[in-house]
């Protein structure tokens, strides 16, 4: 039985289009990243944040009103349900809090308080480094691991297929203009790490076949092993969006926008493994004009 | 089945014993975070003020008064921790009205009583008791006591003022202004402010915990009330129950008996990591549920890799037990490069981290090697006693 026979795809060919599609979602993310930045939740920028729920239901519009007689209209209000809201403000103390609630209680009608966030300047600051300093930590850490498990051109385009989700899933949140919180971050990092998976097993395919099938020419092989890894990389994505999609749909809003970014990243993830990341492999030898046909490329230190 | 097979199943056994012994009772083993039990996160820092510059012993004495107020205000377990010179951590599970704790914890709490022309005759310093009562109108007062030194500057100070009024402040905010009848010369005194059985209650508390040295201003505070606590609790248990089930669908499926022996090895992915959460009396965040139903989708990953080799092994007319072997040894590798990266990310998450978030870094660490562990060790004996009494078409 020939593996070769099962080849359905040519993902090889296509390349250029697979390219095009994704230098062109990350321009436009990157072009709103300029122009009009992040939406940064108040874990960075600072601020306080308040989430009630009132007895009846209230519209939007007298939340405004009634904040606005603090000087307040600017707030970002959000309403989870036709009485329960988050509302954003700028920092603002106990004080200037408890004649906020006595308002909403007098003009519109009683509340619960279920939650309240304030955050400094100063703590936002620290936490936008530690924000900073956990990607970086993350970045290098699985550079250095997978350029001492893989050979250097294919940690490049692992890395390269890395940055991409990430990219794609800050470019898509700055444009929806989407809450940039502590949260969202894990979920980026989160994407580092797994997104990798599935670039992973095609990437160890390719070496098993480069050892193995020593006549095919590289583009070939690239393909084949995209092409027999196809299944488990579908059904590895699948399995991990399922439970996104639950954690999307039933968690609640406070993770609503977490499992969002996930969702984003596994597409993103996915999407790159098979599309970009062994293709680029084509591009790498194209530039450094490697005729690669049988010559045997293995992992560093394959004990085999 | 030979004896080291034996030893092997009887260890799993084991080890599955041992998590559900140690998650049992869930609701007791299981550390709740602030965000789930409801209650406060609260970082102060003593600042400088021209009358009152920090100092080392200033916000010594800050923490002990907030200590203080905080026992007094019947908090269970509570965390107060100085956090390098200045900052203070104070952290306040299962409180009923997080937003009053938080304020009473920040508030100075500086008793002046202001003569008319607002010069401060004298301050709360020599309180020695504070309480909440009623009057004979039955409204809220708060009678407090001063010590000898206090009696006598007050004695002085009702002297001066007979006839006119003596305000009294709370951090220069006037919350009564009496007209001084008589001279009162036994250091007792009695507050009637516009006070609610609460507020009575709560200014005593300050009065009897004393000032702060210097000011304290709250640099963050996250305080989630009991209810959104609980819901949160819900809607996460409903998320992934719903995304377990949808998976353990979703396997048995596609994968039919590789999926029924992947949904057993999930299964106990699950139960070592809720094991491994109370046995390292790890705290359970919002987060760390979302990391928990992260990993049930991330834990199958692994039985797929090792299936679909498994298949390979198959079609290339191996025996069923010489592919097992080959698709183990074959997808190892792989599963354990891909968890590492993962592995690697939890770990930037967790030094850089605050609060609920170090949770989920929490969960996915402990996820990723329980769901390395299940699906190298569980998996390959689980498919090697089926191995041994089934062929290989009746698991396709």
């Amino acid at each position: 039985m020939d593996l070769i026979g099962k080849k359905k795809f040519d993902f090889i060919k296509n390349r250029k289009m697979a390219y095009i599609i994704s230098v062109v979602i990350i321009l436009v993310g990157l072009i709103s990243i300029i122009f009009q930045g992040f939406n940064l939740g108040i874990d960075f920028a600072g601020g306080s944040l308040l989430q009630i729920k009132f007895d009846k239901s209230v519209s939007t519009t007298e939340v405004r009103n009634v904040l606005s007689e603090f000087n307040l209209s600017q707030s970002t209000i959000q309403n989870l349900s036709e009485n329960e809201f988050v509302i954003r403000t700028e920092k603002i103390d106990s004080e200037q809090r408890k004649e906020i609630l006595s308002a909403f209680k007098e003009n519109l009608t009683n509340l619960e308080v279920l939650r309240v966030e304030t955050v400094g300047p100063v703590i936002g600051e620290n936490l936008k480094k530690l924000a900073i300093y956990a990607l970086l930590f993350a970045f290098i850490g699985i550079i250095l691991y997978i350029t001492m498990r893989f050979e250097f051109k294919f940690s490049i385009v692992s890395i390269l297929a890395l940055s991409h989700d990430c990219l794609i899933v800050l470019g898509i949140f700055s444009l929806l203009q989407k809450e940039i919180t502590i949260s969202i971050i894990a979920a980026v990092l989160t994407i580092v790490g797994y997104s990798l998976n599935n670039t992973i097993v095609i990437l160890d395919r390719l070496r098993e076949n480069i050892k193995f099938k020593t006549r095919e020419p590289f583009e070939n092989l690239i393909n084949i092993s995209i092409n027999q890894s196809l299944s488990r990389t579908i059904n590895t994505a699948l399995t991990t969006i399922i439970p996104i999609l639950a954690l999307y749909f039933f968690g609640g809003n406070i993770l609503s926008d977490f499992a969002l970014a996930l969702f984003i990243g596994m597409i993103a993830g996915t999407y790159s493994s098979i599309f970009i990341a062994s293709p680029l492999l084509v591009e790498w030898n194209k530039i450094f004009k490697i005729y690669q046909k049988g010559t045997k490329t293995t992992r560093k230190k394959d004990k085999k | 089945m030979n004896w080291t097979k034996t030893l092997r199943v009887a260890s799993v056994f084991v080890v599955i014993f041992i998590a559900i012994i140690l998650s049992f009772p869930l609701n007791e083993k299981i550390n709740l975070g602030l965000d789930l039990q409801g209650g406060s996160h609260v970082i102060l820092e003593c600042v400088d003020t021209p009358n009152a510059p920090v100092d080392n012993d200033a916000v010594n004495r800050v923490l002990e008064i907030i200590r203080n107020r905080i026992d007094q205000l019947g908090v269970s377990e509570p965390v107060i921790q100085r956090q390098g010179a200045t900052r203070i951590l104070v952290q306040l599970p299962g409180v009923e009205d997080p937003e009053t704790a938080v304020d009473l914890i920040g508030k100075t709490a500086l008793l002046e009583f202001k003569n008319e022309e607002g010069e401060t005759e004298l301050t709360g310093a020599h309180l020695i008791n504070a309480k909440s009562s009623f009057d004979q109108f039955s409204r809220s007062i708060v009678l407090i006591e001063f010590d000898k030194i206090g009696a006598k500057e007050f004695g002085e100070a009702t002297k001066n003022n007979v006839g006119k009024v003596l305000a009294i402040t709370l951090d220069g905010k006037e919350i009564s202004a009496p007209v001084v009848q008589e001279p009162i010369l036994d250091g007792k005194a009695q507050i009637t402010g516009k006070f609610t059985v609460d507020s009575a209650k709560h200014l005593a508390l300050l009065l009897r915990s004393g000032a702060l040295p210097v000011k304290v201003e709250i640099l963050e505070n996250r305080s989630v009330g009991p209810t959104l606590g609980r819901d949160s609790i819900s809607k996460g248990i409903k998320a992934g129950i719903a995304g377990l089930i949808l998976i353990l669908i979703f396997m048995l499926i596609y994968y039919k008996g590789f999926g029924l022996i992947a949904d057993f090895a999930l299964v106990v992915c699950m139960i070592l990591i809720v094991g491994a959460l109370a046995g390292l009396k790890a705290t359970l965040t919002l987060p760390g549920i979302a990391g928990m139903i992260l990993t049930i989708g991330m834990a199958v990953d692994a039985n797929i890799l090792i299936f679909e080799r498994i298949k390979e092994e198959l079609r290339l007319e191996k025996t069923f037990r010489a592919s097992i072997d080959a698709g183990f040894n074959k997808a190892f590798r792989t599963i354990f490069d891909a968890n590492v990266t993962t592995l690697i990310a939890a770990l930037a998450l967790f030094y850089f981290g605050s609060g609920a978030i170090k949770g989920f870094a929490v969960t996915l660490s402990i996820g990723i090697l329980a769901s390395m562990f299940t699906a190298i060790v569980v998996t390959k004996i689980v498919l090697e006693v089926v191995a041994a009494k089934f062929s290989s078409k009746a698991l396709l």
